[in-house]
């Protein structure tokens, strides 16, 4: 037959099975490929660093991407001063560890100088305040691109950015004029004052972030795993008692063990009870689980259906 | 080890696309139950009983309120054999742009039939996209059975009327699979009221399509991204080029050509953060260090002495229009985006717009539109290092940039005829024949075959029939046997791989000529090398002749009894050093027309197959 005298021949083809990465792989290229590019074509990017999960793995890559050089831009921080303490402490030892530049930009500045104004009523949170002070510091910081940890199985309006989200003068993402985005070819070109928000991690799930944190073995912050804490009932969640939150007087505190999915302010981000003590168990669960991160855990999210394009619309990450 | 799958997807609206999708990530559980909650909400709003699974793939708000998707939207699915990203894009006309952008990345292309209205426009501009976008694979799933009673016939009937239509496309797997999306069957389980349908559900297919030759692992090409530099203790005076390999694969020690410069120089390593590795494929993200000291930056490409793009100031490309507030016309200037290189460019001549289906060139044409395709020549200020797009995805690409806007208005796809290095002062001519013309005239029609397979495989001997077959029934033909070839035209060559390439260059070019004259080519050539086959395929293509390749499948060892010319006996005594099959290797051909070997009856019976091939084309 052909295949026995093809093997005779020493035909290439037959081998070429061998060439393969796996999908972590194959999505760790990618990610490398898009902060390369981004070093390339900009002069002053920046890498949003919260602590959480996503800005980990991010830093982590563009770690990976310049080796053996150092990161080739700083990070920044968007400190709503509700954020809980372990995250805070985690990313200071973590830029530190890494040796990037780590600046912060506060929500409270905004507001002490009546830039922002505070929604003072019962329940309020910091969350859409972030957006002034974001875009703030990208101005002062003259940034032309930002790297964000959006993925785009997060939720339905994330699944249409691009990876090279273009941002006006404001700051706006208009989701109706997208740049269209082939192959892996990434146009990078903007006036000045305009700014291009890159997603490095767009093509990742919840799944696959985890899946990588364990391959790589990466350092998260505790609250991600399973912890006693106490906690009480709000609007169907699980909320942990820290010094911005606790709870009203109908609700009850018990003490539970929980983790958290995701680490936004400690006022509006719930936790789920949950005995994932260690990665592997996380990963069973994140596995297993039937509900969204976002949906299971964000009450910011919860507000409409649309409630994620308006933000970003006007900027937000 | 799980493999990253790209998936493609169009259909018209309401073939039934979203609610196909919807499917998959239900019962592949790729949906959560908030999700889920949130469409089974909307649906009752809408008083919608059912939940309308195709609610989950819509996105934006300005969609919801149209109730139609239009933008390219990514979905993500895992099952334990494969992670799956499909760009799930819109398929009305207006939406080329979005289609292309999809399926730029594909490795498999997923096109929606309704069952009751079988092929449409629609179908056929899917597929022709696809195939211009070079997607590997083709699903065809043809939808709502249950609407035509999962009937048999219909499904048949369907997958005939595309095949027809898929002969001229460049696309060489195609599968059919009949479904109802709505009811679940054979998307994921098999489906009890088809039976007769022997192929596996829609999920296993994707699960299994073989994708690990998709990449082209033979032409080295690695296009510098960012130069690292790095003086630290443990890296005092490293200096390393950044970049994903594009296509071929790198060693340490191999030599290397630095393009545009001509420096050469070896490979000394292949760096990764996890440390240095003994090879680099495509998509890999790696650093090379090279062994000598050279000026290497960003926008070169590092390939091989032996096998290098070419270096254009003049593209040709198939640009697809995805600006709504500007056309493509001749004389404007653009920046053009390729791999890694950003040039000026302006758009020369606009040699035709194509209609829809990719069949009809209107050569009439002034300008690209939103949404329309068309074959452009740019001349770019500063050269670029192309291939041809069919054989290289990341080479073969460019953006069009505006450079007032800054906005991606334009995609192309590059063509590269020949390797040939023609003066920029020969002009060609054109008299007045138009080729409908000469063939209203004479009544006849040109193509091409090439009859590849091993020395002694009997391709002559069959090229020779279907010539004997042609010109016996009052119709024009002529064989072009290598071996006859190199008596003459061919005299000067050798046998290095360079004029191996060249003799079959050559002999491509001559088969065109006599096509384009109304004459069925045979050209019977070992023609060993996949690219070199490809080359002559590209050559017809461009000429939009019919062209085909049969593959004359006859094992080594027979050959080698056979050995009509001693020649086997010879290059086993050491005397022909490179000789296909015995120390120079044969490329099986990847897609062949037609494969003919022992197992295919007798002379006059193959004859008589690829006269029926031919009579295809003539349809
Ligand atoms: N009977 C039947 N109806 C279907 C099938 N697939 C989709 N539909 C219906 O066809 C309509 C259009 O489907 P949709 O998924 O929105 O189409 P899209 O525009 O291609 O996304 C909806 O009413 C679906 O319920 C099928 O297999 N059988």
């Amino acid at each position: 037959m052909v295949s026995d005298s093809g093997e005779q021949a020493g035909m290439p083809g037959a081998g070429s099975g061998r060439y393969r990465l796996s999908h972590l792989g194959a999505l760790e290229a990618q990610s490398i490929h898009i902060f390369r590019e981004v070093a390339a074509e900009f002069e002053r990017p920046v890498l949003l660093f919260s602590g959480g999960k996503d800005s980990i793995v991010m830093l982590h890559l563009a770690k990976k991407a310049f080796w053996p050089a150092p990161v080739p831009f700083p990070v920044l921080h968007i400190d709503t001063g509700r954020n809980f303490d372990e995250v805070l402490e985690f990313r200071d030892r973590h830029a530190a560890a890494l040796g990037v530049r780590l600046s912060v930009a506060r929500v409270q500045d905004d507001i002490d100088a009546g830039r922002t104004l505070e929604d003072t009523s019962p329940g309020a949170t910091r969350n859409r305040l972030q957006t002034p002070t974001l875009l703030r510091a990208i101005a002062e910081g003259r940034h032309d691109a930002v790297f964000g940890g959006a993925r785009r199985d997060e939720e339905k309006a994330r699944a249409k950015e691009r990876i090279f989200s273009f941002r006006d003068q404001y700051g706006q993402w208009d989701p109706k004029n997208q740049r269209p985005e082939l192959w892996n070819i990434y146009n990078a070109r903007h006036h000045k004052g305009e700014h291009i928000r890159v997603f490095p991690l767009s093509n990742w799930t919840e799944l696959d972030v985890w899946h990588y944190i364990r391959a790589e073995g990466i350092d998260v912050p505790p609250i991600y795993f399973a912890h006693r804490r106490q906690v009480f009932q709000r609007d169907g969640m699980l909320m942990g008692v820290t010094e911005h939150l606790g709870p009203a007087e109908d609700e009850q505190v018990f003490e539970a063990m929980v983790r958290f999915r995701t680490v936004g302010d400690a006022d509006c981000t719930g936790c789920v009870e949950s005995m994932a003590e260690t990665i592997d168990l996380v990963i069973g669960e994140v596995a297993g689980t039937r509900l969204t991160e976002r949906g299971a855990t964000r009450a910011d999210d919860r507000i409409s259906e649309a409630g994620m394009e308006d933000r970003k619309r006007e900027g937000y990450f | 080890m799980t493999e990253l799958l790209r998936l493609a997807t169009a259909g018209s609206v309401d073939d039934g696309k979203s609610t196909l999708i919807g499917r998959l990530l239900y019962d592949a559980k790729g949906i959560f139950e908030d999700q889920l909650e949130a469409i089974r909400r909307s649906s009752e709003q809408r008083g919608n009983p059912e939940t309308d699974l195709a609610l989950l793939t819509d996105g934006l708000r300005a969609e919801r309120e149209q109730g139609i998707t239009i933008d390219v939207a990514y979905r993500y699915f895992a099952t334990p054999k494969r992670k799956f990203i499909i760009a799930d894009t819109p398929g009305h006309t207006e939406y080329t742009r979005n289609m292309v952008t999809g399926a730029s990345n594909a490795h498999v292309s997923l096109i929606l039939i309704d069952a009751r209205k079988g092929v449409i426009e629609q179908t056929r501009r899917h597929a022709f996209l696809s195939s211009m976008l070079g997607v590997p694979h083709m699903v065809l799933c043809v939808n709502k059975m249950d609407l035509v009673d999962w009937d048999q016939a219909r499904y048949e009937q369907i997958k005939s009327d595309f095949m027809e239509f898929a002969a001229r496309l460049n696309v060489h797997d195609i599968t059919f699979i009949p479904i109802s999306a709505l009811r679940g069957d054979n998307v994921v389980q098999r489906s009890e009221n088809m039976w007769w349908y022997d192929g596996s559900p829609l999920l296993n297919h994707l699960e299994s399509v073989y994708i690990g030759s998709d990449e082209n692992f033979i032409d080295p090409r690695f296009p510098v991204q960012y130069v690292i530099r790095s003086q630290t203790p443990e890296n005092p005076d490293f200096r390393g080029y950044a970049g994903t390999v594009a296509s071929g694969v790198l060693r340490p020690g191999d030599e290397l050509l630095v393009m545009p410069s001509g420096t050469t120089s070896r490979i000394a390593s292949i760096a990764t953060a996890d440390g240095e590795v003994a090879e680099a494929f495509p998509p890999m993200a790696v650093v090379i260090t090279l062994e000598d000291d050279i000026a290497v930056s960003r926008g070169d490409i590092l390939c091989r002495p032996n096998n290098r793009p070419s270096v254009a100031h003049d593209l040709e490309a198939t640009v697809c229009w995805m600006d709504d507030r500007s056309s493509l016309s001749e004389g404007k200037s653009y920046f053009l985006k390729h791999s890694t290189r950003t040039v000026r460019a302006s758009a020369q001549t606009l040699q035709y717009r194509l209609d829809v289906n990719g069949l009809h060139r209107d050569e009439g044409a002034t300008e690209l539109q939103l949404n329309e395709i068309g074959r452009v020549s740019f001349h770019c200020t500063e050269p670029l290092l192309v291939d041809d797009y069919t054989t290289n995805r990341t080479t073969g690409s460019f953006i069009i940039i505006d450079p007032a806007t800054n906005a991606t208005v334009g995609a192309g796809v590059i063509r590269v005829i020949a390797t040939t290095h023609a003066s920029p002062n020969v002009v060609r001519h054109g008299g007045r024949l138009t080729r409908a013309d000469r063939a209203a005239a004479l009544g006849v029609q040109g193509a091409t075959i090439l009859f590849t397979g091993l020395s002694g495989a009997g391709k002559s001997t069959l090229a020779a029939g279907v010539e004997e077959a042609f010109v016996r029934s009052g119709r024009p033909a002529f064989l072009l046997d290598g071996d006859n070839l190199r008596h003459g035209l061919n005299g000067d060559l050798g046998f290095s791989d360079r004029d191996r390439t060249e003799n079959v260059r050559r002999a491509g070019e001559v088969a065109r000529m006599f096509a384009e004259a109304g004459t069925l080519a045979l050209i019977a050539l070992i023609c060993p090398f996949e690219e070199d086959r490809r080359l002559i395929r590209a050559l017809h293509d461009e000429a939009n002749l019919p062209y085909a390749e049969v593959f004359v499948n006859t094992t080594l060892e027979e050959c080698e009894r056979r050995d009509p010319k001693g020649l086997y006996a010879r290059a086993r005594a050491g005397q022909l050093p490179g000789f296909t099959g015995i120390d120079s290797t044969y490329e099986m051909p990847n897609n062949p027309d037609l494969t003919l070997g022992a197992d295919s009856g007798s002379l006059p019976e193959q004859v008589a197959r690829v006269v029926e091939l031919l009579e295809m084309f003539a349809r």
